[in-house]
């Protein structure tokens, strides 16, 4: 069934026909490998990505170069092992991954517990609805585009409140960031879990 | 959790400070609690979070050691060779939203309260000392104590519901408070309130200064 579903996603890519939306869904499909295939060469893919993108986060969040080698490796043990539990509905793969990051970099620097929302995952019969999951990674990719034209000094704000240099009462600044769209969309999906869980399983 | 109609929610400041990891363990226990039991801030988060992704994509990169995917493949061995034990998912009774459960170590019933006076309870949860969590029994019709906030503070209504001269608060509620309000909240008539109140305790100077000198010195 997981092979499947992986196949839809690149269908859904090629159907869109149009290498956008195959580019857009370029990571769900390598982590739907990993996932269902322990694919070890999509993984090697996903990692020439974004374990420098996780090592570099990490140091600009204070930790020392050769913790942030340590750790950064340590993060994508942590998709590999984790992979059934991300949801392209959801999350795009980036903020996924930023999100275990962050909770390895807490771990790391304050030694807190971390606590998280109780989780409306429901096991892997809930169907995934691929125009959902790939509208989120166009909003994904969206905000990705937008933050990289903000004027340098407000990007740079952004990107400070995220490494943990201000406290979250500077976070609140107006950035102009399209955060409506993927709100919506992250909001639908909820709704449509909900509504699925209630249905119960097939 | 039961979803009811809640109409108090977390401001995006504090969202985004949670996003971002930035704030006290204390306040990421409200804020875990409030989403668990309302998907309106559950979406906020989530597009908070994408935030963070993007700016993961685009805040640069540092070349890994020429062996590092090697390295994460062992890491990989190694964690299916050697299955970490997992500690049994506990069982709570369902009356505490999960993240507050853990910190609980179970459900209402399972709380140790220690008696705070005029028939209101407290217990105060284990936390890292820059903020501070605790639990509050309120009974019907009673004011709720000053918990002594200097800083930032918000109350999560977990059952009953408090009113104060502005407004309602019930399940799932949350009233973010600055130092400057000054309220007098009072339980419900109907039920006891309990709720989870934090604060950010200006810890910088506690033991340093005697209490008493602390609002003239405006920390």
């Amino acid at each position: 069934m997981h092979i499947e579903r992986t196949e839809r996603y690149v269908a859904i890519a090629r159907q869109a026909d149009n290498r956008k939306g195959a580019e857009d869904l370029q990571w769900v499909a390598l982590m739907a490998r990993v996932r269902d295939a322990q694919d070890r060469q999509a993984f090697a893919q996903l990692f020439r990505h974004f374990a420098p993108r996780v090592k570099a986060f990490l140091m600009k969040s204070g930790v020392n170069t050769s913790m942030a080698e340590d750790c950064a490796q340590d993060v994508m043990a942590t998709v590999w092992r984790k992979a059934h539990l991300f949801d392209p509905q959801r999350a795009s793969l980036a903020t996924w991954i930023f999100t275990i990051a962050r909770n390895r970099k807490i771990d790391l620097l304050r030694k807190e517990r971390r606590p998280e929302p109780e989780d409306l995952t429901w096991g892997p019969s809930a169907e995934p609805e691929q125009a959902e999951a790939l509208g989120l990674q166009q909003e994904s990719n969206k905000l990705r585009d937008a933050l990289a034209k903000l004027p340098e000094k407000q990007r740079f704000l952004v990107e400070r409140a995220y490494f943990g240099d201000l406290s979250h009462s500077e976070i609140a600044t107006e950035t102009g960031l399209p955060l409506g769209t993927i709100k919506s969309r992250i909001r639908l999906a909820l709704d449509r879990l909900r509504h699925a869980m209630q249905q119960g399983p097939e | 959790m039961t979803m009811t109609a809640i109409t108090h929610h977390l401001t995006d400041e504090i969202l985004a400070g949670y996003a971002a990891g930035t704030l006290p363990e204390a306040f990421n226990i409200i804020v875990a609690t409030h989403i668990s039991m309302c998907d309106q801030c559950r979406a906020a988060l989530a597009a908070h979070e994408a935030v963070g992704g993007a700016v993961l994509e685009t805040a640069g990169t540092q070349p890994l050691d020429d062996m590092a995917l090697d390295a994460c493949f062992a890491l990989i061995d190694q964690a299916e060779l050697v299955p970490k034990a997992q500690p049994k998912p506990i069982q709570f009774d369902g009356t505490l939203p999960a993240p507050l459960a853990d910190y609980v170590g179970g459900g209402l019933g399972d709380v140790k309260w220690k008696a705070a006076g005029m028939g209101v309870k407290q217990a105060i949860l284990k936390t890292s000392r820059s903020a501070q969590a605790r639990l509050l029994y309120i009974p019907p019709g009673r004011d709720i104590p000053d918990h002594g906030h200097n800083g930032t503070e918000i109350t999560l209504v977990l059952q009953g519901a408090f009113k104060d001269e502005l407004d309602h608060f019930g399940p799932g509620d949350v009233e973010i408070c600055d130092a400057q309000v000054e309220h007098t909240p009072v339980a419900g008539d109907e039920m006891p309130c309990i709720c989870l109140a934090v604060t950010d305790a200006p810890l910088r100077f506690k033991g340093l200064l005697p209490r008493i000198a602390q609002p003239f010195l405006r920390i």
